[in-house]
């Protein structure tokens, strides 16, 4: 038994792999990030720091005639969305019933993954910056008329390619910009979808959690997701009518070329 | 040749799972290089030759172990078997016999698809279709 406790929880194994395909389902398509930059790991829960292959001097010395300096690391974060569920579904899960209530659970599996997003383009205050912020490429907006985001987003490849930044190029939109994508039709009829993939030459993706839109270069090496203990469910306690259960990651991120990206206001 | 390493439907396999698969069709393959180089090698006279042979048969051993690295590192309970097997002194078959106990027989060291048990096992979603 490792550190999720899974096997204290009263739940049966084919509960377990209910609420692990729940999850997976839920997850899968809302994290963004995962699709855009580059993803190591998982290296264990016990993996604690990303190497920065950077070292600050020391000012002092144990003794004369010895310089010391110290490694820097990027510590890893621990994310973790609580939930809790009703023993009684699960006992009709045991029972053959495809229509659980698992609400809890695709409620949690949403937060999290909203927030390695967030992390992700927006940064994580005092843990880990994130690619918008990071980003010299500033100034640039979208626009609330999806009719005109072709412009930007040309603009957007543009400056990298200025920048030597090779393609394809990938695009992050938030919830509302991603429906204003999908809906959209440009003046002679031609879905506004299509003509962005072209322009990037790569994904255009829903990204919840992402204010407005960020064009990112595909090409790797740029962007670095390190996971430590990937998403799992683990188990924290339970009375005699819920289970009380978590979705968890470590993960650290790092932009290493800051002009691969821009971001669109 | 098409996508013979799967034995599902790929497009209803993850991600990791994918990967794994291809690693694992990898070292096959590297495995079967070995054995074709080390046959050739029996048989040839020509120094020259030889000396070339060897010298490619050597990056069959480079590649073989850098994919059995990646899916043991991927694996831990596969990892935690090899570990009681590989590079160890006395009867081959009594280490394999007490690595499997050790591990699995100790709750598991892992679950499928080379993540940890209770990881649902998502890795990079990069290339992915919805």
């Amino acid at each position: 038994m490792n550190h999720l406790l899974r096997s204290l929880a009263p739940i049966s194994d084919s509960g377990w792999k209910e609420l692990d395909d729940e999850a997976r389902e839920r997850l899968a398509p809302a994290l963004a990030a995962r699709r855009l930059v580059d993803f190591s790991g998982p290296h264990g829960w016990d993996y604690s720091a990303t190497n920065l292959g950077r070292a600050a001097a020391l000012k002092s010395a144990p003794c004369d005639g010895v310089t010391g300096s110290q490694r820097r690391v990027l510590p890893l974060v621990e994310a973790r969305a609580s939930f809790q569920l009703s023993l009684s579904e699960l006992r009709d899960i045991d029972r053959g019933a495809d229509d659980a209530d698992l609400a809890p659970l695709d409620k949690a599996a949403h937060q999290i993954a909203v927030a390695e997003n967030k992390a992700v383009f927006h940064g994580w205050k005092g843990a880990m910056e994130g690619i918008a912020e990071a980003s010299p490429h500033k100034g640039l907006t979208l626009g609330s008329k999806p009719d005109a985001y072709r412009r930007p987003v040309a603009a957007a490849v543009e400056r990298l390619l200025q920048s030597g930044i090779s393609g394809p190029y990938g695009l992050a939109l938030g919830g509302e910009e991603y429906q204003r994508v999908v809906e959209g039709a440009e003046h002679g009829g031609y879905p506004l979808f299509e003509h962005l993939h072209k322009i990037l030459d790569g994904p255009i993706v829903w990204a919840p959690g992402v204010g407005g839109a960020v064009v990112v270069s595909l090409r790797g090496g740029d962007f670095a997701f390190e996971s430590g203990q990937d998403l799992s469910i683990g188990y924290e306690t339970h009375d005699a009518e819920t289970v009380s259960l978590y979705l968890e990651e470590s993960f650290s991120f790092h932009v290493a070329t800051p002009e691969a990206a821009v971001p669109l206001a | 040749m098409g996508f013979d390493q799967y034995h599902e439907p790929p497009e209803e396999l993850p991600p990791a799972t994918r990967t794994f698969a291809r690693l694992c069709a990898s070292l096959t393959e590297e495995a079967e290089a070995i054995g074709w180089y080390e046959q050739r090698i029996a048989v040839e006279t020509d120094p020259e030759a030889l000396a070339v042979m060897r010298d490619a048969q050597g990056e069959e051993f480079k590649h073989f172990s850098m994919d059995l690295e990646f899916l043991l590192r991927r694996s831990p309970a596969w990892r935690e078997i090899a570990e009681g097997v590989l590079f160890q002194a006395g009867d081959i078959v009594e280490h394999g016999e007490e690595a499997e106990s050790d591990t699995f027989d100790s709750g598991g060291a892992d679950g499928e698809a080379g993540y940890p048990a209770g990881s649902l096992g998502i890795g990079s979603l990069k290339g992915a279709l919805r």
